[in-house]
């Protein structure tokens, strides 16, 4: 099946600042995917590279099969919503749903009309004068009313309260299961990622640091503390992702396809969040992006 | 009908944590055969986790013959966990006892045991998946 998302060695320039550098991606159909990263690293330029508001400056991408924004089908077949979810201040609800089936072939109003009802919003009212969460929602139901078969959400839920960020997540979730659509989300809330998301985006510095499938991600990654030892003293195979040391311990984030060895040391496994940070903090020293996306599902 | 909820402090992977509400649930009785599981996308509307996740722990209950899928109706119970797995409480009962004992007799203070017992379960609740 066509990869959602296909970069090869794709670089993003602006003026002398560096983007986006060498991110070589191969996400497969049927995934959520969290993009994840400091502030500046690249999440919202890979996102509108993906849906063709920028040309890469170097490398190349390809969404579903094609580059992206290329032809009308091609932006009738990917939906996004840009940092803050922009509404139309002067223009109504209502309004709204109009733009969205006169812009889009293959809106759907029934579907459109029927979140609106959900929730509870007049169609009538301004959408200057909604909440913060009501025009995320509204912004919602008009990217997925598009009915694509990709939406890409930057920072969708950031400026939200927790119950109108667990209440978008429960609607985008109900579109994925209602329509296969494949979703990439980026977002600095870990905890909602680990709910939602099975494949997972580490963008640091402009690099793609890590990517893969949650599952196996975790899988791969332990946490293992011992008496105070030098990485290189550990077994082979074993890559060592960070390494601390007190005067008489030490504590490494390994990473192995294979079973973890027994050894003399605790191991445990590492949440979500404590991964991505670790990848995070460990970014200052180079070291070449992990790519797992090879994998055939 | 029953409801999932997700700690997200457990560290236990979400799909797992379906898996166990459910064989809960069929130990406890609140779920036996013929009883119907929410359809994926109730589960997401309410829990708002990824759809893959319950399929995936649907998946799994299948493989483990609790439940069956049909298709375009949904996904149902098929056996009855309650009776048949409380004749064998009693046995595994008496078997961690003895290792309790025997960890005692080792000299492992409570939380040792228990730190001993978590990572176990741990491992081999990785190893099954």
């Amino acid at each position: 099946m066509t990869a959602i998302l296909e970069a090869h060695a794709l670089g993003m320039r602006y003026g002398r600042r560096q983007a986006l550098t060498d991110c070589t991606l191969n996400i497969p159909p049927g995934h959520v995917v969290g993009l994840v990263g400091p502030n500046g690293a690249g999440k919202s330029t890979l996102l509108k590279l993906a849906c063709g508001l920028l040309s890469p400056s170097s490398g190349s991408i390809r969404v579903l099969g094609n580059a992206p924004g290329s032809r009308p089908e091609q932006l009738a077949r990917v939906g996004f919503l840009a940092q803050d979810a922009p509404v139309y201040p002067q223009l109504s609800v209502a309004d709204h749903l109009r733009l969205g089936a006169h812009l889009n072939p293959r809106w759907d109003q029934d579907f459109a009309e029927r979140r609106v009802a959900q929730l509870d919003l007049d169609p009538a009212q301004k959408a200057g004068k909604l909440s913060g969460g009501q025009r995320a929602q509204l912004a919602l139901t008009v990217a997925a009313g598009k009915r694509p078969e990709l939406l890409l959400l930057d920072e969708p839920v950031a400026s939200l309260d927790p119950l109108a960020r667990r209440e978008f997540l429960k609607h985008l979730m109900e579109s994925v299961a209602d329509n296969d659509t494949s979703v990439v989300l980026s977002s600095h809330l870990i905890s909602d990622l680990e709910r939602v998301c099975d494949y997972l985006i580490v963008l640091v510095s402009s690099r793609v640091r890590l990517a893969g499938e949650v599952d196996q991600i975790t899988a791969a990654h332990h946490r293992i503390v011992c008496t105070r030892r030098d990485p290189d003293t550990l077994p082979a195979g074993l890559e060592v992702v960070s390494a601390e040391h007190t005067d008489r311990q030490s504590t490494f984030v390994v990473r192995t396809d294979a079973p973890l060895p027994v050894g003399d040391w605790a191991a445990e496994s590492l949440s979500m969040e404590d991964l991505v940070l670790t990848y995070m903090e460990t970014a200052a020293t180079v070291r070449p992006a992990r790519q797992d996306s090879e994998v055939t599902r | 009908m029953i409801e999932f909820h997700l700690d997200p402090r457990s560290g236990i992977a979400p799909y797992l944590q379906i898996v166990q509400q459910v064989r809960q649930a069929l130990l406890l009785g609140l779920l036996s055969e013929g009883d119907q599981l929410p359809t994926v996308k109730q589960v997401v509307a309410k829990v708002a986790i990824n759809p893959n996740t319950v399929l995936k722990a649907y998946r799994d209950l299948e493989r483990e013959g609790l439940v069956a899928a049909k298709p375009g109706v949904g996904t149902f119970v098929t056996r009855t966990l309650s009776q048949a797995s409380l004749t064998e409480h009693e046995p595994l009962r008496h078997d961690l006892a003895a290792w309790l004992k025997r960890a005692r007799g080792a000299g492992l203070t409570e939380a040792a045991i228990e730190a001993l017992f978590t990572s176990t379960f741990r491992a081999t609740a990785e190893e099954e998946r």
